[in-house]
């Protein structure tokens, strides 16, 4: 068994009078993919939002390397080597293709200064190149965003969460309102990043995680319903009852 | 093209060319006194658009700043008798010092709480000083600022020559708007726009967006200060309107004219809004009714303002004709 990157110990996450998340204890094991799933309302998104630091817990405690990182601001999940992409696409619109890798890149070496002329921090924007091309589009990298295809922005969100260098990458709904061939390639690019790093992803389509991921997560109605490997997975007979059952 | 090539060696030194114009301006204008104004509210205008355009704050206390460094400048000057040059520096200081105290109050909110949280804070800083007759003579505003020539080797700067008063503004003029050029081309300029276009995403990164939206508040506001700094030395007198919510609200319309978000725009946007006003108040009284039709027509059908409507034009323009601007 290999370490334990992330730790989710006993979280609970209410709205109002609602749980949506009800004592959920969970490890990921470090260089490996982890996909999420879950019926429709199962708290996924909620889930994935405390894992990655944009809900904080109601309860219970988040250890990312052995330290507590719970309620921890956004930006400091970023610096600790947690990367995100959203579900809906979260890029600087009005700025072009490599300027948006390009801020990202920049985090690790300038945040504050005012003085020095950006286009003298080389690292920065030979590293966003790099990324570019590694998604992909390195030839669009002076176009807007604006004018981007919607999977071409979803590449564009992974090369800049990809920029801090995260150990752990969190991916919510990476193809969501894809089409297959944007699917697909971006299906071989998750197994490629996979590779190098942790990564965890919530996905609604469990058809499209099986053949991929290494364990799968199941939530239900806020609660943790099994865990294991995808053959695992797809002989659980509760499993299959809530989920597998609709389809 | 030609116009392309001239327009990319301004953009290129765009400080340079904005301080060439300014050079010459005098005598573009009826009179010096205008034109001085158009500097200090040029520069006030570029302090304000920092936040507003750049970051995508809309602050309506940002008359604060302007008067804040008016008042000081001219209490020191005033009351304690200091030379105008380190009086301007106590105006800036104390302009810097009511950035931080809105700003953090401020940063805290978002979108309309943001506007009118900076519009209370505003207020409240004008009441202040209005109460305080004493030190700031109420309402009839601070009067009384002497500046005592100044020697710079064979320079003899006196203010009651108009064109060295000008000449003397402009270089401070010149020192801001140099510092400003450089902070928007910095790494830290990124950072401001990456919040304005998605803040989530920018934390996302790895960006604290309120010590950075907290950051550029306070450069803005000092910016702002030295205009008002400025304004004091140019009009003798702090009139105590400088501080009231209006002058925030021409902040917002200079930079609406000119074009948000673009270095010339608000000077641009400024230049026109008080060439109008002297042009239009010579002719009827009733000079903001025209301004404001102006104003209606430019945000209706050129909302990228004068200036960003010009930029974009010629960016088109460049597209078209199949060049690829890096």
């Amino acid at each position: 068994m290999s370490e334990t990157i992330l730790q989710v110990q006993q979280v609970s996450r209410n709205f109002g009078n609602f749980k949506a998340l009800h004592n959920i204890s969970v490890d990921f094991s470090a260089h490996q993919l982890t996909a999420i799933i879950g019926p429709n309302g199962a708290g996924k998104s909620t889930f994935f939002n405390t894992l990655s630091g944009a809900l904080a817990p109601s309860s219970g405690n988040i250890l990312f390397e052995g330290q507590d990182i719970t309620g921890l601001k956004q930006h400091a999940y970023a610096r600790r080597g947690i990367a995100k992409s959203f579900q809906i696409t979260n890029v600087f619109q009005q700025l072009s293709v490599h300027e948006n890798v390009r801020v990202a890149t920049q985090m690790a070496v300038a945040r504050f200064d005012i003085f020095t002329p950006r286009s003298r921090l080389q690292v920065a924007i030979d590293e966003a190149d790099a990324l570019l091309e590694r998604v992909g589009l390195l030839a669009l990298r002076n176009r807007t965003v604006g004018d981007l295809a919607h999977g071409q922005q979803r590449a564009l969100e992974i090369a800049m969460a990809l920029a801090a260098k995260p150990k752990l990458l969190l991916m919510d709904e990476p193809t969501a309102g894809m089409s297959p061939e944007e699917t697909s390639d971006m299906m071989a690019l998750i197994a490629a990043l996979a590779k190098e790093r942790t990564v965890i992803l919530v996905e609604h389509k469990m058809k499209l995680v099986m053949g991929l991921c290494d364990r799968l997560i199941v939530l239900h109605h806020g609660e943790l319903l099994a865990q294991g490997t995808p053959e695992a997975i797809r002989n659980n007979d509760e499993v299959r009852r809530v989920y597998l059952g609709q389809g | 093209m030609n116009l392309q090539s001239i327009f990319n060696a301004i953009a290129r030194h765009r400080v340079a060319a904005v301080l060439l114009l300014l050079l010459v301006f005098p005598l573009l204008m009826p009179y010096e006194a205008l034109a001085a104004n158009i500097l200090i509210f040029g520069l006030f205008a570029v302090g304000f658009n920092l936040v507003f355009g750049y970051t995508g704050l809309l602050s309506f206390g940002h008359a604060s700043f302007l008067g804040v460094g008016s008042y000081l400048t001219g209490i020191a000057m005033v009351h304690f008798g200091l030379h105008w040059l380190p009086a301007l520096g106590v105006g800036v200081l104390a302009a810097l010092a009511a950035g931080l105290v809105v700003g953090y109050l401020a940063i805290r909110t978002r979108g309309i709480y943001f506007s009118m949280v900076t519009l209370a804070l505003g207020q409240i800083i004008y009441y202040v000083f209005y109460k305080s007759e004493r030190w700031t003579g109420g309402e009839n505003g601070l009067r009384g600022i002497q500046a005592t020539p100044l020697d710079v080797g064979p320079l003899h700067l006196d203010f009651l020559n108009p064109t060295t008063k000008y000449y003397v503004i402009w270089l401070f003029v010149a020192l801001a708007l140099w510092l400003v050029s450089r902070l928007l081309a910095s790494p830290f300029g990124a950072v401001i726009e990456a919040i304005r276009e998605n803040e989530k995403r920018a934390a996302a990164c790895g960006y604290d967006v309120a010590k950075s939206k907290l950051l550029i508040f306070v450069i803005s506001a000092g910016i702002c200060g030295l205009a008002g700094g400025l304004r004091a030395l140019h009009l003798s007198v702090v009139p105590v309107d400088s501080l009231h919510y209006l002058q925030s609200g021409q902040a917002v319309m200079m930079c609406l004219l000119g074009g948000m978000g673009t270095f010339f725009g608000p000077f641009v946007g400024a230049a026109v809004f008080l060439y109008l006003e002297d042009l239009v108040t010579n002719l009827t009284k009733y000079w903001m009714a025209v301004v404001g039709l102006l104003f209606m027509g430019l945000v209706l059908f050129f909302p990228r303002g004068i200036w960003g409507t010009l930029v974009h034009l010629l960016k088109r323009h460049a597209a078209s004709a199949g060049e690829h601007a890096p």
